[in-house]
């Protein structure tokens, strides 16, 4: 059964390529990707988790009887939305940081910070 | 067969990751997580979970990029792109993968029917939700109607997101007309 875990693995490979982004990449604008790619990595986790084998879209009809669980699927509807909220206001800080330094390089923030004191 | 394609997808998906870590141009780290997002919504397709699959193609895969680019755009053309600390970072996130895929080994696996996932609530769901709701589709049912609040809830913070980048986006403005003055 190599597929009942694979997709939990996945899952959680996709997490650690995100977070790998978001520590070792010094562009703003990169970690931002990275944080989306931990996002949706967390999205399949629970769709993962709401399939049921057998089963179809649930939207009732006479001629199924199994269906997948909705619940993950709403659940993830409303973390999509949020998400894309919350890289519109992310973006909306990186533009303005880099009004302001002229950069999206944290290292060069910083030094620009030290040599201001 | 079912999950072959599964399987296949989810690794089509996973060297896209990848390959996102090792981009040294900014268009391209934008383009393939466009291309992350398309190919996500194709696996929820075929994990059943349809609704979430045009949202994510519409909202992440679109709207996202459009997003993306147009802040792209405004940041100059001219960003580097360096990993530092890479050794610690790959340190940490290592770690952290390895306690989750030992989380895993007790997890049920991906479609049980006798998962707790799939024997609380949701047999509810979708057993009444056709009488006592009266749409067919029970991703809107549970949305619009059992979990109302959860999505009144996203709408404030969708509004108050909406706040936030209008604040920062116009502030820059006021900047400029003190320093004309």
């Amino acid at each position: 059964m190599l597929s009942g875990l694979y997709n939990y693995w996945i899952a959680i490979l996709l997490m650690a390529i995100g977070f790998y982004i978001v520590i070792a990449h010094s562009n703003l604008f990169t970690k931002m990707i990275g944080l989306n790619i931990f996002q949706t990595s967390v999205f399949i986790l629970f769709i993962s988790m709401g399939k049921v084998d057998g089963g179809t879209a649930p939207i009732l009809s006479e001629a199924y009887t199994a269906y997948s669980n909705p619940l993950p699927h709403v659940l993830i509807l409303t973390a999509i939305v949020v998400s894309v909220a919350t890289t519109a206001v992310g973006l909306a800080l990186i533009v303005s940081i880099n009004r302001r330094y002229k950069t999206l390089d944290e290292h060069e923030i910083e030094q620009q910070e030290l040599e201001q004191e | 067969m079912e999950d072959i394609i599964i399987i296949f997808l989810l690794s089509l998906l996973a060297i896209t990751a990848i390959a996102i870590i090792f981009m040294r141009n900014m268009l391209s780290v934008i383009m393939l997580g466009s291309i992350y997002s398309l190919l996500s919504a194709v696996i929820f397709v075929v994990l059943d979970a349809v609704d979430v699959a045009f949202t994510e193609a519409a909202v992440g895969a679109g709207i996202s990029s459009v997003l993306f680019l147009s802040a792209f755009a405004v940041t100059g053309k001219r960003q580097v792109l360096k990993q530092k600390n890479k050794l610690i970072a790959f340190v940490t996130v290592s770690l952290t993968a390895a306690a989750l895929i030992y989380a895993t080994s007790d997890m049920p696996y991906v479609g049980d029917p006798n998962a707790p996932v799939q024997t609380h609530v949701a047999a509810r769901y979708i057993e009444q939700s056709g009488s006592e709701v009266g749409i067919p589709n029970m991703v809107t049912a549970v949305l619009a109607s059992y979990r109302g609040f959860d999505t009144l809830g996203e709408v404030a913070v969708v509004f108050t997101a909406m706040i936030a980048v209008l604040l920062l986006l116009l502030r820059r403005e006021e900047e400029e007309l003190d320093r004309e003055k």
